[in-house]
């Protein structure tokens, strides 16, 4: 015994090595596997760090972040009913609203990892839950997935493991878009049917089959069409139309309806069982 | 010496900082990732001892770690690259001889041994981090690829700091 030890120490920087290096791993391991919630405990600490500079930094980009928002605000100008010809009246109705958006600051952002993520700089105070989408005024951006009191996480969809449900706009053909972790403007589109052609500039769309986005938020354009013969379903190349390494303003979406909707999914499955 | 050790604490701040505040931004050609912050274990002096080099490059690694959300990456990584750094010192050799004080720098030890030491290093430290980062081997060329011109930013921007800092007149 008193020989190992020996060894031990005389060893000590390849045993300290080892010991450090299994620390390592075993944290990689429950961050792949588990996404283990590690926000509530080291989030207030950088979500304040990132909050700080970007209060700096957001000088630099107030020019791009207005001319942005001005756009927006003149896309909500036009789609106003007083903007429209009322032909019929009778026709008009004023539906309950499905979807309520929270505004928020993105203050720490990556796109050149394999697993991207965003910071937001509102919560649980705020009302941001985890499992609410993220889009800007220009298409979708990612997933809710962990949320502290003052900040939440998204996991953007420049993340491997994040698949959202897309329908192609001219033909309603469903598909996914996932991402291939090479190029953070361009994603997949995977799952489409092999009699559908796709051409280049075809718009790609959300489709609403979930409770996280609404249905016909812009996702990208067709790139290219992959085929490949033999196969049962093709891909496509897309460009994203949301430039990623640019993002200041986001929208959280919160379903109002979501409770209801998987309250009914529930109870069909307790009723079949 | 403790002037020595204070400047190494300072320098383990300001690179972190540096890291997870501007170089995480910066990217070339959507995946050409600077990281600077491996700066801190090239430039440890030479007789730190061995569990110090290990723990201080762990703590660094952990940092990083804790600010971009990727638990375990860097720290593997960094780890790794403290345990190569002396074997590799050793492995290079150089015909100016080690002396007491002396840091691994373009100035004590000329322009060719700092490249080849920092290539190195910041090679091993890469490619670990790559490879845990997508923690799968298909794709192995694409990855490599993204590896070596990393490993080229990486060092031209170590390189550019040792000379923004260069300050001739040490002793």
């Amino acid at each position: 015994m008193r020989h190992l030890f020996a060894y031990i120490i005389k060893h000590y920087f390849f045993f300290l090595f080892l010991f450090l290096e299994i620390i390592a791993f075993l944290f990689v391991v429950q961050n792949n596997y588990q996404r283990a919630t590690f926000l509530n405990s080291s989030g207030q600490v950088t979500g304040t760090v990132f909050n700080t500079f970007n209060n700096i930094s957001e000088y630099f980009t107030l020019k791009t972040s207005n001319v942005i928002l001005a756009e927006e605000n003149a896309r909500l100008r036009e789609s106003q009913p007083v903007s429209f010809l009322k032909t019929d009246t009778l026709v008009y109705y004023q539906h309950d609203s499905l979807f309520k958006y929270i505004s928020a600051k993105v203050i720490s952002n990556t796109v050149n990892k394999q697993k991207n993520y965003l910071m937001l700089n509102k919560g649980s105070s705020s009302g941001i839950e985890k499992d609410m989408g993220v889009i800007t005024s220009k298409g979708i951006v990612g997933t809710v997935v962990d949320v502290s009191e003052n900040f939440s996480r998204v996991m953007s969809i420049l993340h491997e493991s994040n698949k959202i449900n897309a329908r192609i706009k001219k033909n309603d053909h469903i598909g996914n878009v996932e991402w291939d972790g090479e190029y953070y403007a361009q994603g997949l589109l995977t799952d489409i049917p092999t009699h559908v052609n796709l051409y280049k500039g075809d718009t790609i769309i959300t489709s609403g089959n979930s409770f996280i986005f609404p249905e016909g938020i812009l996702v990208g354009t067709v790139n290219e069409h992959l085929v490949d013969k033999g196969d049962k379903f093709n891909k496509a190349k897309i460009d994203f139309s949301v430039d990623y390494n640019n993002l200041y303003f986001v929208y959280v979406i919160v379903n109002l309806l979501k409770d209801e909707q998987i309250n009914l999914e529930t109870q069909n499955e307790t009723d079949e069982q | 010496m403790s002037n020595s050790f204070l400047g190494n604490i300072i320098r383990f701040f300001v690179l972190i900082f540096l890291q997870v505040l501007i170089l995480d931004n910066i990217n070339f050609g959507g995946y050409i990732n600077p990281y600077l912050y491996v700066y801190f274990i090239l430039l440890l002096p030479f007789e730190v001892s061995g569990w110090l080099l290990l723990i201080s490059s762990f703590a660094l690694g952990f940092s990083i770690d804790i600010f971009t959300g990727t638990l375990g990456m860097h720290t593997a990584a960094s780890v790794l690259m403290a345990f190569a750094r002396p074997t590799v010192i050793r492995s290079i050799g150089s015909n100016r001889e080690y002396e007491s004080g002396m840091q691994p720098s373009i100035h004590d030890l000329g322009f060719r041994w700092f490249l080849t030491y920092s290539l190195i290093l910041i090679f091993i430290h890469h490619f670990a981090l790559f490879y845990i980062e997508v923690f799968r081997f298909s794709g192995f060329f694409n990855t490599l690829q993204r590896i070596i011109y990393s490993t080229v930013f990486t060092t031209v921007l170590v390189i550019i700091t040792q000379y923004l800092f260069y300050r001739p007149s040490k002793k």
